[in-house]
């Protein structure tokens, strides 16, 4: 079993998610029943092949360029328009640095 | 006069002659969405005035005589994962419920340019990460043929809308079959064009190799239609290619006589249910009787498909959504004063299970020591995956399957086995892996009157073979509108 209590709550720290005691116990089942599924990828032997990251930029033909000259973007207004808590034109979070 | 089975050429026709206005249009469907959403649920908001201020605009240049364009006066519904200037974008999320987007998606910008008018937005299963539209944070979508069923996902509300004659047609996006299995679902037509052939620029990210935004309609001549409108190059997304965009509608019609369709061996074992074998094999028939010739061909690391697929779709889909920390838009959480906290909470409050199993899995194949094992190992079996289409595609001009092993099942019937869920995709998904271009329309109903769904699979960028195919087969089985 490839995914415990502990291996949760590490992967959760990771991916900046809460998890409660009820969804652990899910999340342990039901990851480990899909990777279970996953593992039958380790059938086939891979060595010396390729990876494959995206299927059609394949040859320098089809690389995207463009000209590089300031264009305009948002205005702050725009920027900041969808911003749960904003202030004197910045976002606002809480407070990163430590006192000590 | 009866406003629904239109196509986008029948409602051009009618502006041009006078016989209806595009804002009498746009009315007589937002008449009908008041009448058949409460049912369906298949839109999860929509903005009667944005809709009207659209059409206005057409018969504004009726009226001046100027020429009408290519899309005028076409009521669309637009997938809620796709952003239209000054409406809201869910994606079907409590994050995103009230994020207002700053712009428009280039798609939305080339159907507004083309006259298309956008009655409103569809619901998804969230961040498009489903295959029956029951994970969507705010409701399920009914199936329009029969309500206690799904619409299949994630592009339900999209294929819904469509399906109930709330729409003449829609776009949705399509990351592992969300636009094909729901138009086979819902009795429509959906294509997912060549990876690149549309630009994603105001789509919402879900798995960026493997997403495509797409058509769905009626018939084929619309899809078509439509496709040309949004392909091609655009400087905004650097995946896009400038590969030409032919008319596709003005290239329908041709004979299909000599075609070569493979019939993937592999497929036989993969579970398709009675009903649907049956459909499938009277349309085989018909392409037969259309002078095809059918051939078997092999795809031999078919039974890998589905386990490559998750791992890279679930990775791209952690990366991806890591965005979402409740400090530029979004829902936000305060938590315990420090920054921590208010990203675990708020993500813990804004994400649904299905996502958070995804960002947890995701992160999992991606996390040290386990990188290679995983997000490796299904990247280089995708290549072997592609080999096998490369090698298919040497000997026939298309594939055919069943875009989905099973008719529409009920809502709930699914929702307690993730894994059950991902299995039924395995006709589509393969296309998303590989980058090539699929359609999915219909090919008949079962005894019990839902509908079966019949998938073209083409070479990269070979949509105009695709689409004329679909298009002979859909006016030969008496399936266009």
């Amino acid at each position: 079993m490839k995914i415990d209590g502990a291996r949760v709550d590490y992967i959760a720290r990771l991916a900046q998610l809460a998890v409660t005691e009820e969804e652990k116990r899910e999340l342990i089942g039901q990851m480990n029943s899909i990777l279970e599924y996953v593992e039958q990828l380790n059938r086939l032997d891979t060595s010396g092949i390729e990876p494959t990251a995206q299927v059609v930029h394949t040859s320098e033909q089809n690389y995207s360029w463009r000209a590089d000259r300031s264009r305009a973007g948002f205005s702050q207004e725009q920027s900041l328009g969808n911003g749960p808590a904003t202030g004197s034109g910045h976002f606002k979070v809480p407070k990163v640095i430590s006192e000590k | 006069m009866d406003f629904t089975r239109l196509t986008a050429r029948k409602i051009k026709e009618l502006i041009e002659r006078g016989e209806a206005s595009a804002v009498e249009i746009c009315r007589a469907f937002q008449d009908r969405i008041r009448e058949q959403n409460p049912k369906v649920r298949a839109f999860l908001h929509y903005d009667n005035d944005f809709a009207l201020d659209q059409a206005g605009r057409i018969d504004r240049m009726k009226r001046a005589g100027e020429p009408l364009p290519e899309l005028a006066g076409l009521p669309m519904a637009i997938k809620d994962n796709l952003l239209i200037r000054g409406l809201r974008c869910t994606c079907g999320s409590r994050n995103l419920e009230n994020y207002v987007a700053p712009y428009n998606a280039t798609v939305i910008d080339r159907l507004a340019s083309a006259g298309a008018v956008f009655l409103g937005k569809a619901n998804l299963d969230e961040y498009a990460m489903g295959s029956s539209t029951e994970n969507s944070a705010f409701h399920p979508t009914r199936n329009p043929h029969r309500p206690d069923y799904v619409p299949g996902g994630s592009s339900g509300g999209s294929a819904a809308a469509v399906g109930a004659d709330m729409a003449v047609a829609a776009l949705g996006t399509d990351t592992g079959g969300s636009i094909r299995q729901p138009a086979s679902f819902c009795g429509v037509v959906g294509m997912k064009p060549t990876y690149s052939r549309v630009s994603r620029y105001g789509m919402v990210a879900f798995g960026s190799s493997l997403d495509q935004i797409g058509p769905l309609a009626h018939g084929v001549e619309d899809v078509a239609r439509i496709l040309t409108v949004i392909s091609g190059k655009d400087p905004r997304d650097a995946t896009s290619l400038a590969v030409d965009v032919p008319d596709y509608a003005g290239g329908l019609g041709r004979p299909i006589e000599g075609l070569k369709i493979g019939m993937p061996r592999e497929y036989r074992k993969s579970g398709i249910s009675e009903p649907v074998r049956t459909r499938i094999e009277a349309g085989l028939k018909l392409l037969e009787d259309l002078g095809c010739h059918l051939i078997e061909v092999d795809l031999p690391h078919t039974d890998y498909a589905i386990a490559t697929y998750y791992v890279i779709a679930m990775a791209e889909a952690s990366s991806n959504l890591a965005r979402y920390d409740g400090v530029r838009y979004g829902l936000r959480i305060p938590g315990q004063g420090d920054l921590s906290s208010m990203y675990r909470e708020t993500r813990d409050a804004g994400f649904g299970a299905e996502v958070k199993r995804r960002i947890m899995l995701g992160t999992f194949v991606l996390s040290s020591g386990y990188y290679d094992a995983y997000y490796l190992k299904a990247q280089q079996v995708r290549t072997l995956i592609k080999r096998d289409f490369e090698a298919a595609f040497q000997k026939v001009d298309l594939l055919i399957s069943p875009t989905s092993p099973t008719p529409p099942f009920r809502l709930g019937e699914k929702t307690a086995d993730p894994l059950a869920m991902y299995l039924s995709d395995i006709f589509t998904i393969t296309a998303n892996l590989v980058g090539i271009p699929g359609i999915s329309l219909p090919c008949g109903l079962t005894p019990d009157g839902m509908p079966v769904g019949i998938q073209l699979l083409g070479k990269h960028f070979d949509e105009q073979v695709v689409l004329n195919t679909a298009h002979a087969f859909e006016l030969a089985g008496g399936f266009a509108p």
